[in-house]
């Protein structure tokens, strides 16, 4: 089913945006997401990008301040997911402009659209960045 | 800042942001969901505004980890707005706080359904992503045609229809009826021809997820993958926006590539030609470079080409190039690479036979294990476990102990397992067996079953030249301070049934075992008391004479557990006690445990029936197969007479160790090659303590691209698969395999091309069964196959026949007993011919029967030492001599050749800290036992000179004995001397035969 859930999270271990692409209970979420966070912010810049957690291997990047994980099961071709990471971060940059951690905290609701437009149901929908924006767009100019 | 114009979620996420702790956090989530629910109360007075800006709040709380049980309703109700904000906010929120089988998911149907057979793309568009993630059967059956519709419609917008393929699969997944109509397959096919590279990916998914399931169905798609994957690969008509740093859409590549290794095989020769064309160009085309994100979306494609190739190149063509490119990938720095190319390297040793030179990057491998990434040591661990043999299991079996030591907890359990399994399963023989369950418990007893142990004590009861050895082990293991209890149960079981084989050893009266085992008594659990209560009683029955002493305080401890609260305690003091006071009939009925039936190993069988679907253990699982049906046939050559191999208890892998792989330039050129890579992952230069600063700060793209160089060099000397075919010359020094065999019990006496002589030997006293192993390592098979012994005078050897042709792939076992007349360093040697094809080849071989094997190591105390030493006094019962021209080493290195040559350093005798003193028993026919002491005194200023002083009761074995330390001390069996031809016809009977010795008398 590939990609199992998409988190950002930040360096204090905050949570600034969670998808799920398989149903969790809040527990096991809370569970997950605490496991995860502490192994991979443990984590040095000379070790690889992927955690093999339970069943789950996790992609992770960071950018500044904010770490980006995405859970994957075996189907997945890691560097691909790897570089998935940094398309969806090119495409926020694209909309918001040299995008932060307060850009995506404060307009949730658009990292949820673009993030909508790129995966679903685990699979990845679009990776051209107009055609991730052009719903997007569509609204900013309707408001 | 404001979240398109939501003033209230914006001040509330600036609130819960500004709280100091969790229990601030919580308070202002309550207050904050309190006020949500009174709002939703009435909800007439809620404008959409106000729902749409609650229900987001209801989001952002939820993703904070608090539980929203209230609200649903209202966010499934957003979904029939008619307005486009309201109705999105609806659609998303319902997917990530509901799952399928919520009941309000069930309300919406109706409006969901709506939408997808609405005229509004953008409406059918939310409608899809929902269904398609969070849609359960219901929809399944009640929207599958109206799906299907949209995605096979010609006048659909490609932005409706990609999102159709994902719910579809969705729905497939709930109900795998929903594609099995007439002509599926067919419109599948046609799918596969789209040109819109958005609506491709998303089919491709589809596509992979049906084959996946039956691919019987889509032969008829396979070709249009094929002409999918060369669209990208050329470059043809691929638009700017799905080009990635140049790359053609990777994901739809990796896709493509992943869909297709589904299919068995490829079987158009048109079809194959044109996917290998395309793989090929993946494979040699794919070059470092600098930027990050181009080299990783190109490798990505290229480990998906290897995965492809790995599955579809039966025939071998290119898997040299895969596995050529798999080591260099395994010794890069970039640790991302190198994950990858473990992974991909055990992977590979799933679908194909290339074990052999996987085995040359063992070293970089076990390299791997101790990488600071734990990512990186388990694939490591994977690997080591995967590609591990008979020949190599030692090896890979002690950097797996050597490891457990400092492992981490996570992997303690995982990599006790796997080396206890290992070590069952290729153990070389099974002192070494024994050797490493007992370290197992003692580094990691925790993770160590009672499965293990009792393993061991199955081996051992069934093996009685090891009852000695595993009794002497349990033995030292007790000596220490702390020892985990299972190491408590499983020596006091061992040295229960055993320990009367040492008593001639100092500190194994049965006294002395007694004590060492009740000290442990206080600190162990129910059952571990009820193991040592038998011990004691085994240990009264073995002394004779009785120790009045030792029964009784045997009998202190019985009756202190006659009233024992546990039942089995009890019953056995009880028992014991009476029984011990019966005397002779104690002996009949606490006789030594009968042996054990054969039977398989519970850890192998549960290893093979966890029904693991991760694709590293059915890998494992394939491997044990494979090595079952490709392992060599042993023929098993009895002797007439009878006295053949004895037969394994426990039918052990009984072939001796080591190849020793003459080639390991190509690692080291590896590792020399790669000194200079930089790292790809992304971080953040300066890390900084400023939160604000951090979150206000552009994530950093740009400096994700200029990352450093990365510069792995194409490496040639791993190509270099065959090179061993021109003459037939020994692999290896023959001299040094020698040399080692004297001082250990098995390994490779001799290999070439064609034929690899292993040996493993027992000896017991002044007997001794040494057999070979030929191997015939070749396809074709050995003739005129001729092996005769020619023994010295002071060997009684008695060969078996070795056949005349050891057919292909085969080993045959040949024993040899061999009993000690009298104290010689005359060495027995082997002639050894065959042909293979027309060649002849024809060798002589030392035989490691030296004097050392006939010696029983001895600790002497300081009571038993003086005496002995002064009593031999003079030539010739004693000798000394000062040796010049000794092999610089240390005192420890002395001290554990001296151990090694079954010379046992008796620490503390000799007050000077620079002497060593060592005993030992030597056995042959005309001595019988007899104590050898040994004193060396060493200069601590020069360190190629000593003084060696040698005692025994017989001048010959005082002699030689001195002869035959001096041999080993200086530097001549191998450095020296260029490999002797092992010796002439006949070795002389004289002492000065060994050309060793004559050096060392030169000297």
């Amino acid at each position: 089913m590939g990609i199992r859930f998409i988190l950002m999270v930040n360096k204090q271990g905050q949570t600034r945006l969670a998808q799920y692409y398989e149903y969790l209970t809040l527990e096991e979420r809370r569970a997950l997401e605490g496991e995860i966070v502490r192994k991979c912010l443990a984590r040095n810049e000379q070790q690889c990008s992927f955690v093999e957690h339970r069943n789950y291997k996790i992609v992770y990047r960071r950018y500044a301040s904010l770490f980006f994980l995405v859970g994957v099961d075996n189907e997945e071709n890691e560097l691909a997911i790897l570089e998935f990471i940094h398309l969806l971060v090119e495409t926020m940059d694209r909309h918001f402009g040299n995008v932060c951690e307060l850009d995506i905290m404060f307009h949730l609701e658009k990292a949820h659209f673009m993030l909508e437009e790129m995966v679903m149901n685990g699979c990845i929908v679009e990776t051209s960045k107009a055609n991730i924006l052009a719903p997007i767009q569509l609204m900013d100019k309707a408001s | 800042m404001s979240l398109s114009g939501m003033r209230g979620l914006s001040v509330f996420i600036s609130d819960v942001r500004n709280c100091r702790n969790k229990e601030q956090e919580r308070l202002r989530v309550d207050k904050e969901l309190g006020n949500i629910r009174t709002r939703f109360k009435n909800e007439k007075g809620l404008s959409p505004y106000e729902k749409k800006k609650y229900v987001w709040k209801m989001l952002y709380i939820y993703m904070l980890g608090y539980d929203v049980d209230f609200g649903h309703m209202e966010a499934v109700s957003l979904i029939s707005a008619p307005k486009y904000p309201e109705k999105q906010v609806g659609y998303i929120v319902t997917s990530c706080l509901l799952n399928e089988n919520h009941d309000f998911l069930r309300l919406a149907i109706n409006a969901v359904r709506n939408d997808i057979i609405g005229r509004n793309e953008t409406f059918q568009c939310l409608a899809l992503t929902l269904v398609g993630n969070i849609g359960g059967r219901e929809f399944a059956e009640s929207l599958a045609p109206d799906v299907q519709k949209l995605l096979l419609s010609s006048s659909c917008r490609p932005l409706v229809r990609k999102k159709a393929a994902l719910c579809l699969l969705r729905l497939f997944r709930k109900n795998s009826d929903v594609v099995n109509v007439d002509g599926w397959s067919d419109r599948m096919a046609q799918l596969l021809d789209e040109r819109d590279l958005g609506v491709l990916t998303s089919s491709m998914s589809l596509f992979v997820a049906l084959v996946s399931n039956n691919h019987t169905a889509y032969w008829s798609c396979l070709p249009k993958c094929v002409k999918i994957l060369e669209r990208l690969a050329r470059n043809q008509d691929i638009p700017q926006e799905y080009t990635y740093y140049g790359i053609p859409s990777p994901w739809l590549q990796v896709k493509t590539m992943r869909a297709l290794q589904y299919f068995p095989t490829v079987e158009d020769p048109t079809t194959r030609r044109a996917l290998f064309e395309v793989l090929q160009r993946i494979l040699m085309g794919t070059d470092v470079v600098k930027n990050v994100n181009k080299n990783n979306a190109s490798h990505a494609v290229l480990f998906e080409a290897l995965a492809l190739v790995m599955h579809l190149d039966s025939e071998k063509e290119m898997m040299s190039q895969c596995v050529a490119l798999l080591g260099k990938f395994i010794a890069v720095r970039e640790p991302n690479i190198r994950y990858l190319g473990l992974e991909n390297m055990t992977r590979m040793l799933m679908v194909t036979d290339v074990h052999e030179i996987i085995k040359r990057h063992q070293a970089q491998i076990i390299t791997s294990l101790k990488d600071p990434d734990i990512s990186i040591r388990r694939r490591s661990l994977d690997l080591l476990y995967g590609m591990c043999d008979v020949t190599n299991a030692k090896d890979i079996v002690e950097e797996l102990l050597q490891y457990l030591a400092t492992a981490d907890f996570a992997m303690r359990e995982e990599l006790a397992l796997k080396a206890a399994i290992l070590a069952e399963k290729f153990a070389p023989d099974l002192s070494w067996y024994v050797d490493v369950i007992l370290q197992l418990i003692d580094k990691a007893g925790d993770f160590v079953s009672d499965d293990i142990w009792f393993r061991v004590v199955q081996f051992v009861t069934n093996n009685e030249d090891l009852q000695p050895y595993a009794a002497l082990k349990a033995r030292e293991y007790l000596d220490k301070p702390a020892i985990h209890e299972t190491m408590v149960k499983v020596s006091a079981y061992l040295l229960g049934e055993y320990s009367h084989l040492l008593a001639r050893r100092p500190g194994c009266s049965p006294k002395e075992i007694f004590n060492l085992i009740h000290e442990k008594l206080p600190t162990v659990s129910t059952p571990t008391i009820s193991i040592l209560l038998t011990t004691y009683a085994k240990i009264l029955m073995h002394s004779q004479p009785p120790d009045p002493e030792l029964q009784n305080q045997i009998w202190a401890v019985y009756s202190k557990y006659e009233s024992c609260i546990d039942a089995e305690i009890q019953q056995r003091a009880v028992e014991y006690f009476a029984l011990s006071r019966k005397g002779e009939a104690l002996m009949d009925i606490l006789a030594e445990m009968p042996k054990f039936p054969e039977r398989q190993s519970s850890l192998i069988k549960k290893a093979e029936d966890t029904d693991a679907d991760t694709a590293e253990l059915s890998a494992i699982k394939l491997r044990t197969q494979q090595q079952a049906s490709n392992a060599l046939v042993v023929t098993d050559q009895r002797p007439a007479n009878g006295a053949g191999p004895q037969p394994s208890q426990l039918a052990m892998v009984m072939i001796p160790t080591t190849t020793t792989d003459t080639d390991h330039s190509s690692v080291e050129q590896d590792q020399a090659l790669t000194q200079s890579n930089g790292t790809l992952t992304v971080v953040d230069p300066q890390p900084s303590g400023d939160i604000l600063g951090d979150l206000l700060s552009p994530l950093d793209l740009e400096d994700s691209q200029s990352q450093s160089e990365h510069n792995v060099v194409p490496n040639d000397a791993l190509a270099l698969v065959e090179d061993q075919e021109s003459s037939v010359k020994p692999i290896g020094d023959i001299a040094e395999r020698f040399h080692a065999l004297c001082l250990k019990d098995s390994g490779v006496l001799y290999e070439d091309p064609y034929v690899q002589i292993g040996i493993k030997a027992e000896w017991r006293n002044h007997q001794g069964r040494l057999v070979l192993f030929l191997g015939n390592k070749n396809t074709g098979p050995l003739d005129s196959v001729q092996a005769m012994v020619l023994p010295p005078s002071h060997l009684k050897v008695e060969v078996s026949l070795v056949p005349e042709i050891i057919p292909p792939r085969a080993q045959v076992q040949c024993p040899l007993e061999i009993v000690n007349i009298r104290p010689s360093r005359d060495v027995a040697v082997l002639d050894f011919s065959y042909k293979f094809g027309t060649v002849l080849v024809n060798n002589r071989l030392r035989l490691p029967a030296v004097l050392n094997k006939f010696f029983t190591p001895i600790q002497v105390s300081a009571e038993e030492f003086f005496p002995q030493w002064r009593a031999l006094a003079g030539p010739p019962l004693k000798l000394q001599e000062v040796v010049r021209g000794v092999k610089p080493m240390s005192l420890g290195e002395m001290a554990s050749l001296f151990n090694s040559l079954r010379l046992m350093v008796c620490p503390g005798l000799d007050p000077n800290a620079y002497n060593l003193v060592a005993s030992t028993t030597f056995y042959s026919e005309s001595t019988r036992g007899m104590l050898c002491l040994v004193r060396i005194e060493t200069d601590p200023a020069d360190r190629t000179q000593l003084r060696m002083t040698v005692a025994s009761a017989d001048p010959t074995l005082t002699f030689e004995l001195k002869e035959f330390i001096k041999e080993h001390l200086v530097n001549i069996p191998t450095a020296v001397k260029p490999s002797p031809p092992p010796q002439q016809t006949q070795p002389l009977p004289s002492a000065t035969s060994d050309p060793g010795a004559l050096l060392a008398g030169l000297l």
